[in-house]
């Protein structure tokens, strides 16, 4: 079906089409996908965990890397853990890490999905803890298939996130802007939009304001706005990389007005930070900047992949990426739908790439039609068609040390 | 060969493609700016007059300062142009954007 959507004929499209089906999760949200995830809880458990996940296309991977725990990276592994798209999981630990693979089993637990975990040192080491993983993956799988609840799923049930990376001077003209009016048309639909890079709006401090939905709201933008503004003084480095100005962006603050167009117009609802789901369905800001602390504000999204894992965190269950460049990056847990505005990187990345917005440049589609024909791309990908990034079972995934929300900074040491 | 203007306040407009020096339509106007250099696709084009200091405008706000004069036709990037915000990117490579001020030895 390729319709061209205009107010008149959207109806009639949504009712032809067949509602699409999700999974039904304990805490009310609905995922698109049933998958297994595998959480290994230091870096010297990485290997095993992967052997694990080799040749099993539903078994995910995330991972945090650290031997010394930390509040941020635990929540983004929990929220990660109970994302909608994610059945069961798996933790694997070495044995002698501060993060604790039992205690996320026991949280996993807790949101009514099967958990079981286990330490290599308590397995015999690598072959034995492959071959005891796969046992207890292939148990969970049974566990999540016979649990999975089949439910109608709408626009209202989704939650999607966008960014933007490997910007060009085609991002801000047709990529961002076309995922801007697709977010108008979601939220109008009762669905959740989330955008975040708020360093990537250096420069923008009113423009943002002005589009708080409430006097609280702008209170809360200002706040995020200063803390990205006194970061990127302080790592003395703006978000704004080589391919960026190769690609015609000159400046921070160019790059910055691109960057916003992918929030389209409607208002913003408020301000979340990593690992926090939206309170109620809009556009939202995501914060992912770190808190000011003892070891000043440490790095924001050093790489794509961070930004990205950081959306899912909120639960999105679709992420899109605009890439005016191209990229061959895609994400575990939420499939990726990777978007160009320009027409060389679509043509030369043709297996990489999911959709084209570079006939907006051309004059050849409206905004809106594009908008439309990305709607329908994101409806399919819903109703479980793989995107690029899945089809080449890309899924990469980078969480690291980070301060947010975390009160207690100040223990640890006696002085 | 064609270019985008955001805003009615910009003084530049974005190429479309890759152009060779020669005339550039501003899209949906009558306009035409002659390109005085080959400007690549994605990259700004100047469609006014600017004084050395004067604000470049896309997207109807400032996104930099004139660093000299630049005339209509004019490519406009890092030679040109810099960031209110960001010291570090004028001494970028013009057309790879590659740093150079951290030494690899």
């Amino acid at each position: 079906m390729d319709l061209i959507f205009t107010p008149g004929n959207r109806a009639t499209f949504f009712m032809n089409s067949k509602p699409w089906q999700g999974y039904q999760r304990a805490d009310g949200r609905k995922g698109i996908r049933n998958l297994v995830l595998v959480i290994y809880t230091v870096e010297c458990a990485q290997h095993v965990a992967h052997a694990i996940a080799a040749h099993e296309p539903d078994v995910h991977v995330i991972g945090f890397p650290g031997c010394y725990d930390n509040a941020y990276a635990v929540r983004l592994l929990l929220a990660l853990a109970q994302h909608p798209n994610v059945g069961a999981v798996l933790a694997v630990g070495l044995g002698c890490e501060y993060t604790r693979p039992a205690a996320i089993a026991e949280a996993v637990k807790r949101s009514h999905r099967p958990s079981e975990w286990f330490y290599i040192q308590e397995h015999g080491g690598t072959r034995a803890s492959i071959v005891h993983g796969k046992a207890l993956v292939s148990s969970l799988r049974q566990r999540m298939e016979a649990q999975a609840e089949r439910v109608p799923l709408g626009w209202s049930d989704l939650t999607i996130g966008c960014e933007c990376g490997g910007s060009d001077g085609t991002s801000g003209l047709a990529g961002n802007p076309v995922v801007g009016r697709f977010f108008d048309r979601l939220v109008d639909q009762g669905g959740t939009a989330v955008f975040e890079e708020i360093v990537e709006m250096i420069g923008l401090r009113e423009v943002l304001l002005t589009r708080a939905a409430t006097p609280t709201v702008a209170e809360m933008l200002g706040k995020t706005y200063d803390k990205a503004d006194a970061y990127c003084k302080s790592v003395q480095q703006y978000s704004v990389s080589p391919g960026n100005f190769a690609g015609g962006l000159t400046t921070i603050e160019e790059k910055s007005m691109g960057a916003l167009a992918k929030s389209g117009s409607r208002p913003i609802q408020g301000v979340i930070r990593v690992s926090e789901k939206p309170s109620h369905a809009g556009l939202w800001m995501l914060d992912s900047v770190p808190d000011e602390h003892f070891m000043q504000f440490g790095y924001t999204n050093p790489n794509d992949t961070e930004g990205i894992m950081d959306l899912i965190s909120v639960g999105a269950q679709i992420v899109l990426f605009v890439t005016g460049r191209g990229s061959v990056i895609g994400s575990p847990v939420a499939p990726l739908i990777k978007i160009t505005g320009n027409e060389r990187t679509f043509a030369s990345m043709p297996e990489d790439m999911d959709f084209d917005a570079s006939p907006v440049l051309k004059g050849t589609r409206t905004l809106d039609e594009s908008a439309g024909e990305l709607e329908r791309l994101v409806a399919r990908v819903a109703a479980g068609e793989p995107t690029k990034p899945e089809l080449l079972c890309h899924r990469e995934y980078f969480i690291m040390y980070k301060h947010q929300n975390v009160p207690s900074l100040k223990q640890g040491c006696r002085f | 060969m064609r270019a985008f203007q955001l805003n009615p306040a910009d003084t530049v407009a974005t190429m479309l493609a890759d152009a060779p020096a020669g005339d550039v339509q501003i899209v949906g106007t009558s306009q035409i700016v002659r390109a005085v250099e080959a400007i690549a696709m994605g990259h700004k084009i100047a469609i006014v007059a600017m004084k050395e200091r004067d604000p470049v405008i896309k997207y109807g706000i400032s996104i930099g300062t004139a660093t000299q004069t630049i005339e209509p036709g004019q490519w406009v990037h890092l030679h040109n142009c810099r960031s209110q915000l960001d010291e570090r990117s004028n001494g970028f490579d013009l057309y790879t954007g590659q740093s150079g001020d951290i030494l690899y030895e």
